[in-house]
């Protein structure tokens, strides 16, 4: 095995008894001895809190200072509006390639005199040389590495972290602020990946593990660890990059057609101008032939990605197939989501998916599976 | 009790053999979220495999440790898998195999060898 990369957390994994596994190149925890299922509960009860500190943290600062100079720069890359994200706001966004698919997902944050991005660990190099190739014009490229980002999710964590960093619990959704805690500065956003509530927080490397140890000494928080943060994004109904959004995905197939604004639709002030803008506005106005949608397995077996959708028990030909699945402890049951041709793609629609040779039913739903808790 | 490499226990009760998997391996498969038996009187060959068992992060098969035929199964696991992480030595037996000869037992790993296997 490659020379797996460490967080600056991996201790604390280890001192707390993560099971380890390598992903996107980074030896991560997978679970702690509390088990999957009781660290998805303890994050929609309480709180969680997660490494993320994989993920790519990168600043765009224009070179002209003038921070519309870098949002017009990343506007060539994404089909998303960030000229008119606001100082102080997040917003997601994803780089697109030549034929309209989706390079990666990424959270773009506004914070006065550059734009703040942080991506997915298993595309950070390909998008910071994507970024390089691309923007060297007009921003310089500055990778972060000598930060941690932790995630800190659940009902519990405004009142959690607003202990520690006071006024976050006066942040809204998808705002993002600096905080100085000791004599740590803290780059707070209120986002997250779970459909809760909560922060996600970027702390220099030499503070990580006392600031993560402040917030574990608090009774409402647990460390989870990859395996909960998948259950826990299906449930929300959220892509995972590389399973349900990936190159040969565009975002109208996915569904994301909310992150692409008017302004760089059809007839808005920046109309195209981003690379696959030709496929992705024509799906826009056309729809596209097929779309992800939410999928809700009848009885108790889990229906896991790559398992293949028919229209009916007997047809020879898939209608589509899953591309996440799994069981939502907090639903209680089976759920997966996955692409089907439009035409079956209705909620209600009864297919048929194909486990171990048995044709199952399936029906297709809306998503999230778990109502979410941003606090807008 | 006797156990297999695959982490299977094997316990002979009349002229029956009783088997489920071990705590270790209830432990490593994490919690378990469905479970899918074969039919009885299914016959069955050494390695075939009889059950599927998902956790919250994956399906495993078991696979049947000797020659036999089931012919009796826990229904109870098909409503609550989760039994087979609370008590995977006790209540979460998965089927009865019916062999020719209870003697193949001999053949397997006792306790202590299954400890120092898992190690």
């Amino acid at each position: 095995m490659a020379d797996l990369k460490q967080t600056p957390l991996h201790g604390l994994h280890t001192r707390l008894g993560a099971k380890m596994v390598p992903f996107a190149g980074w030896d991560m925890p997978v679970q702690y001895p509390l088990g999957v299922m009781k660290e998805h509960l303890q994050t929609r009860a309480a709180a969680g809190l997660f490494d993320v500190s994989h993920m790519g943290q990168v600043i765009l600062r224009p070179r002209s200072g003038k921070i519309e100079d870098a949002a017009l720069a990343l506007e060539r890359l994404v089909p998303v509006d960030i000229l008119g994200l606001k100082e102080g706001r997040q917003r997601y966004a994803m780089f697109t390639n030549d034929e309209g698919g989706i390079l990666d997902d990424l959270m773009v944050a506004n914070r006065g005199d550059h734009l703040f991005l942080v991506v997915n660990a298993a595309r950070a190099e390909a998008d910071i040389a994507h970024l390089k190739a691309h923007l060297s014009d007009a921003c310089e490229v500055e990778v972060i590495a000598d930060r941690a980002l932790i995630a800190l999710q659940g009902p519990a964590a405004e009142s959690v972290l607003d202990a520690i960093a006071h006024g976050a619990a006066t942040m809204k959704f998808m705002d993002v602020g600096i905080f100085h805690v000791g004599d740590a500065e803290l780059w707070v956003s209120r986002s997250g990946y779970t459909g809760e509530d909560g922060y996600e927080i970027s702390v220099p490397a030499d503070k990580a593990i006392g600031f993560a140890g402040v917030l574990l000494a608090r009774p409402e928080v647990e460390a989870i660890g990859l395996g909960a943060r998948d259950s826990l994004r299906l449930e929300a109904g959220l892509c995972l990059y590389g399973s349900d959004i990936d190159e040969g995905t565009s975002p109208v197939e996915a569904g994301l057609v909310w992150a692409i604004q008017k302004a760089r639709r059809a007839g808005g002030a920046r109309e195209g101008g981003f690379p696959g803008a030709e496929r992705i506005l024509a799906e826009l106005a056309d729809g596209p032939a097929r779309v992800r949608v939410g999928l809700l397995p009848e009885g108790r077996a889990p229906m896991r990605g790559e398992t293949l959708l028919f229209a009916s028990e007997k047809a020879t030909d898939p209608i589509g197939h899953v591309t996440s699945g799994g069981f939502g402890p907090s639903v209680e049951r089976p759920i997966a989501m996955g692409y089907v041709a439009a035409d079956h793609a209705a909620t209600g629609t009864a297919l048929w998916g194909e486990v171990r040779g048995k044709r199952l039913p399936v029906t297709v739903a809306d998503m999230p599976f778990q109502p979410n808790t941003y606090k807008r | 009790m006797k156990y297999t490499e695959e982490h299977e226990w094997l316990r002979v009760d009349g002229d029956l053999i009783v088997v489920g998997i071990t705590e270790h391996a209830a432990t490593q498969l994490g919690d378990i979220v469905f479970v899918e038996l074969p039919e009885t009187e299914t016959k069955v060959a050494k390695g075939d495999e009889v059950v599927v068992i998902e956790s919250v992060k994956a399906a495993s098969d078991i696979l049947a440790p000797l020659d036999g035929e089931v012919v009796e199964i826990n229904e109870k696991l098909v409503d609550s898998p989760a039994l087979v992480n609370e008590d995977p030595t006790g209540e979460a037996w998965f089927f009865k195999l019916k062999v020719d000869d209870l003697s193949v037992m001999d053949d397997l790993m006792d306790e202590d060898a299954y400890k120092a296997l898992i190690e």
